[in-house]
């Protein structure tokens, strides 16, 4: 690992700060992504801003909607008797992220501000039409995803929160690769007041997207048979070691027709 | 550089330390605390798994300067004053759950708070899935799985899955 000066701030405005002072400064949230990559020395930062003394963990749940800080670890998400009672799809995802270790200390904010394309987050979040709070402004989810590793913060933004309208059924299936625990393909399904929404993770070329075809679907018959003869691009789709683009095109009709028993058992 | 101090096996700890540094090199390589193993670099095999404040952690995946101040439990932190074996390790003992041992720390430490966070017992599933943080390339993991069964009620005091009940 190349080395880096160390910086722990103890304010969102000092932490932006540091971040806007130095261009190749980076933010340390969890680190379960970002430790492994300056191993890997695949990124090289002057300055590390570690997040922890922020202030930005807890979950705070609202009428209709689950406010939880940028700092909430996998495994406060998926422990949270809140979030297991009023959105429980959402604890089941956290609860499968990784393993018990990388949940202890992987984040919600660091996820969603990396923007894996296998992440699991970006699609509960997605299909929930959630709000990215940051330290400058409010963001919808169609807005802060804007392909595989990118997202609309600026360099010296930090995601706060993110608060999910809770939807009235949901639920997320993930076919997960088994070596990496991340998504190979992962379908979230959300049933809104507006309609319902459906996000695909680890299987576009793009990262996240929103299945049109299949929300338009369920829009007329929420049941996994409104799903049939609905096809998924393959040109769209993501092809490596782990599974072609055909195999994952397949997979996702495969899983949205699992997220949708689930959501209705 | 940055300094840092931290408990470490119930003794304080106090280093000037490069902001690279890994905790799993602080430990092994400043403190000599290397029952502590690294086995991959890739965060999958969990042999690094030490106790951070009570919550198991992968050393090699979090920054020597982000434990100071933590309490910091590592294999070696284990055994009694009086020599006696956790009763985790004189479980994977008594069922012959390691065979090279190199996995064998880590295992322990995430075994231990699987049990420590589940009072109300624990599944034969709930004990696979619970240590999937953690790779075993000789065992086939059956024995760890009878191993870790076997500790819940020497650490619960209470025959296993009788509270779920």
């Amino acid at each position: 690992m190349y080395d880096f000066q160390y910086q722990k701030p103890t304010t969102i405005e000092a932490a932006v700060a540091a971040l806007a002072a130095e261009g190749d400064a980076k933010a340390l949230a969890g680190g379960m992504t970002f430790i492994p990559v300056l191993k890997q020395r695949l990124n090289q930062p002057s300055t590390i801003i570690d997040l922890t003394d922020l202030g930005l963990s807890g979950i705070a749940l609202e009428a209709g909607k689950i406010s939880i800080g940028a700092m909430t670890t996998h495994g406060a998400i998926a422990g949270s008797a809140d979030v297991k009672k009023s959105f429980p799809a959402l604890a089941y995802l956290a609860g499968n992220i990784g393993d018990r270790q990388v949940r202890y200390r992987g984040t919600i904010g660091g996820s969603l501000a990396n923007n894996d394309p296998s992440a699991c987050y970006p699609s509960a979040v997605l299909a929930t039409g959630a709000t990215i709070v940051t330290s400058q402004r409010r963001l919808s989810a169609d807005d802060f995803f804007q392909g595989m590793f990118t997202t609309a913060l600026d360099p010296a933004e930090l995601i706060t929160a993110v608060e999910f309208p809770v939807p009235e059924r949901a639920a997320y299936a993930k076919f997960a690769n088994p070596a990496s625990r991340y998504a190979m393909v992962g379908v979230f399904v959300a049933k809104m007041p507006g309609g319902v929404r459906v996000a695909i993770t680890g299987a576009g070329q793009n990262g996240v997207f929103r299945h049109r075809a299949m929300e338009a679907a369920l829009d007329k018959a929420f049941a996994p048979a409104a799903l049939d003869g609905i096809e998924t691009p393959v040109d769209l789709m993501n092809a490596d070691i782990h599974g072609s683009a055909a195999y994952r095109a397949h997979l996702v009709g495969v899983m949205a027709k699992r997220a949708l028993e689930s959501a209705l058992a | 550089m940055p300094q840092i101090s931290l408990t470490v096996n119930q003794k304080p700890a106090t280093a000037v330390v490069e902001s690279r540094t890994l905790l799993v090199e602080f430990l092994r390589t400043s403190l000599g605390l290397t029952g502590t193993n690294i086995g991959c670099d890739t965060s999958q095999c969990g042999a690094c798994v030490v106790s951070i404040d009570g919550k198991s952690v992968k050393s090699c995946t979090m920054l020597a300067v982000q434990a100071d101040g933590a309490h910091v439990t590592t294999i070696e932190g284990l055994i009694g004053a009086d020599g006696a074996l956790h009763p985790m390790q004189a479980m994977f003992r008594e069922h012959h759950a390691l065979q090279c041992g190199f996995c064998t720390p880590g295992m322990i430490m995430s075994a231990i708070d699987l049990v420590e966070t589940h009072p109300e017992g624990l599944t034969e599933d709930q004990i696979r899935h619970g240590l999937e943080g953690n790779i075993c390339r000789c065992t086939g993991y059956h024995n760890i799985v009878r191993a870790v069964a076997a500790a819940w009620p020497l650490m619960h005091k209470q025959p296993i899955n009788q509270a779920a009940e």
